[in-house]
């Protein structure tokens, strides 16, 4: 640590502007198929992304968009069958997950990887008190004593500001309410200081109050471990509030990819600006034409994975659709310094067109 | 159920409370608000309890050795020396009935525990890795509980032979697909839980989950089976050995003490046939409730 700090001094302004070195997680071209009587369903097709140290990527979409399918692929928790992972790559800290043996995948889960799930009130067992669950990572995965474990946990515990640890680590889910369960699930998924978090829809199932506070737990932790976070919602005030990067993925598809500052100034998907239409503003103008206090929405739903248009998957439901949409599948283009998507008439969009 | 309404007169609300158990305190307080709420249950507690501390202190509470025979009171009326009287070859009845219970016990706590241990690991195998081991497993569980468990356990213990040891293998045989229907259905639904899942994601191995994670939750039915399993085990033996297949000459059993006279002596000596059913319906009885009383209290829409 020292040693590289210290290099860093010695080259000075060259070393400064280096990128935020390499990236801790790097998914490539990660494609899960679902082989079912129905088909074959592309859940993840083609996506990719990389998150760097205590940096927050934001994954984006519809329920069915295969954001959850992604991040149970970074695990390798794909149920199989009928899923399975058919093309790409994962890497961790330059270690393809894919490649490795089941065994060697479970050294990994819980320990490097860690997960967060919707459900806290499901997530923990019901006949195990909460300490015991969360030191049963720690006895897994570092060689440690039941007794220090407990410690560790109760430690853990007060990290995620339980008040009593001591008491609520002796305590079963059911006496937890649901904000208290999902600070235990972050403290079981930190137990082992993970390297990358993956949070799925971690505040869904929890109270609007609750939802902040659990979300300022998870950056606060994070800048402290510096854990790379991938975070999954449905929920773009989340995305504003938490993430540095944002994917938007439709259909199993990237569709967009930028900066949350970019995304937000200048969507350049139609269905990221029909995401963004649909979410109440406190700034909307109040007077206007007829309908303006109507929030938008978007026309349609989500094309079932097994009957996707030959064209863009989103165009049976853009208002911007034409006859070339329909046909082809747009190609992802990097249109501003690093900001992707994947849409015929994104200039159209760049002019600022509404 | 009725719901709550307006009341009429003032409420006490310390009396309320202290009917919804809101000061029980500990294992013995919970256990007394429990008997109080449950009072057959409490009933078939204190009939169990008993039969228990008589199987233990046998020594101390019977008054004869029940192997001694004794043709002086060879069929001895009931009170006196007897105090339920003697059998044909003159052994006290109560001794015998009170040895008896240690049978009793032994085999009902030896098979059923045999029984639930083999159904338990039978049924979360079966449910949780499912595939063909399931096919075969639930296969062979249908052919064993389409025959009726008497049956069966005669079949049994009528190819191992009489003795103490074959008497509970062959009861705890036809235990094992009751147990491991019940383990299997269970399985079925938790495997599925998230909890499972978060598991998954800390890195356990699929034997570690299906120990540390699926089987205390599957625990409590097997807890509800089980009391309800020692009385018909009870039975069982009782009526192995009253049709000469269960314990042999000359531990004292309450099932072949009622079939050796129950022939011969039923109208000249009714105490020989009346003192050790009563026994049995009483532990049976007994078993029954406390059985019925568990599984109401761990019915989880009992709790609150």
């Amino acid at each position: 640590m020292t040693q590289t700090a210290a290099a860093r001094l010695a080259t000075g302004a060259e070393a400064a502007p280096a990128p935020a070195a390499e990236p801790v997680l790097a998914v490539e071209d990660l494609q899960t198929y679902f082989y079912t009587r129905r088909g074959l369903l592309k859940a993840v097709d083609r996506v990719s992304f990389s998150v760097g140290a205590g940096e927050t990527l934001a994954i984006v979409g519809e329920s069915g968009c295969g954001k959850s399918i992604t991040a149970l692929s970074v695990m390798r928790l794909v149920p199989s069958p009928p899923g399975r992972i058919v093309g790409g790559s994962v890497r961790l800290r330059g270690r393809d997950l894919l490649r490795l043996s089941e065994e060697e995948m479970r050294q990994i889960r819980g320990n490097e990887i860690s997960m967060i799930f919707q459900e806290p009130m499901t997530s923990l067992n019901p006949v195990l008190t909460i300490g015991n669950q969360i030191s049963e990572a720690l006895i897994l995965h570092q060689d440690v004593s039941r007794k220090a474990a407990m410690e560790r946990a109760v430690e853990m515990l007060r990290l995620v500001r339980i008040p009593e640890p001591e008491r609520r680590a002796r305590e079963y889910p059911h006496q937890l309410s649901g904000g208290m369960r999902q600070r235990a699930m972050i403290a079981m998924a930190l137990a082992c200081n993970p390297k990358v978090l993956l949070a799925d829809e971690p505040t869904t199932a929890l109270d609007v109050t609750i939802q902040a506070q659990i979300l300022e737990l998870i950056l606060e932790l994070q800048q402290r471990l510096g854990t790379a976070v991938v975070l999954i919602t449905h929920d773009l005030g989340v995305v504003a509030e938490t993430a540095q990067r944002v994917i938007v993925m439709y259909a199993g598809r990237k569709v967009e990819e930028a900066d949350v500052t970019s995304l937000f100034d200048e969507p350049l998907h139609p269905y990221t600006r029909g995401l963004m239409g649909s979410i109440p503003r406190l700034d909307m103008p109040e007077t206007g034409t007829k309908g303006a206090d109507r929030l938008q929405e978007i026309p349609g739903m989500v094309p079932p994975l097994n009957a996707l248009p030959p064209g863009c998957a989103f165009a049976p439901r853009c208002a911007m659709a034409t006859e070339k949409c329909q046909a082809e599948y747009p190609p992802y283009r990097e249109l501003r310094p690093g900001h992707w998507s994947a849409c015929w008439h994104a200039e159209r969009l760049m002019a600022g067109g509404a | 159920m009725s719901y709550a309404g307006p009341q009429a007169q003032a409420v006490d609300h310390g009396a309320e409370l202290a009917r919804a158990g809101a000061h029980v305190q500990g294992w013995g307080g919970s256990v007394l608000y429990q008997a109080r709420r449950h009072p057959l249950g409490a009933l078939g507690l204190l009939i169990v309890a008993a039969f228990v501390l008589v199987a233990l202190f046998a020594p101390f509470i019977a008054t004869h050795d029940p192997l001694a025979t004794n043709a002086a009171s060879s069929l001895a009326r009931p009170g006196g020396e007897h105090l339920l009287g003697a059998d044909f070859m003159g052994r006290d009845m109560w001794s015998r009935i009170i040895y008896g219970a240690r049978i009793s016990l032994i085999v009902g706590i030896a098979s059923t525990l045999l029984g639930c241990l083999l159904g338990v690991a039978v049924g979360l195998i079966s449910g949780f890795w499912g595939g063909w081991v399931d096919l075969v497993t639930q296969r062979v569980n249908d052919v064993l509980q389409a025959l009726p468990l008497l049956v069966l356990a005669l079949v049994m213990a009528a190819a191992l032979g009489p003795s103490l040891q074959n008497v509970i293998i062959a009861i705890s045989i036809p235990v094992i697909p009751n147990v491991a229907r019940v383990i299997r259905s269970n399985t079925l639904a938790l495997r599925e839980m998230p909890f499972v899942e978060a598991a998954r994601a800390q890195g356990m191995s699929e034997l570690r989950i299906a120990v540390l994670h699926v089987l205390p939750n599957t625990l409590a039915p097997v807890i509800v089976l089980a009391t309800a399993q020692l009385g018909s085990a009870i039975l069982t033996e009782a009526s192995l050995s009253f049709l000469g297949l269960g314990i042999p000459e000359p531990y004292p059993s309450w099932g072949r003490m009622l079939s050796e006279s129950a022939a011969e002596y039923v109208r000249t000596a009714p105490w020989l046939v009346i003192f050790p059913g009563l026994a049995i319906s009483l532990v049976i009885f007994g078993t029954n409730l406390l059985g019925d009383a568990i599984r109401d209290i761990l019915d989880p829409r009992e709790r609150s």
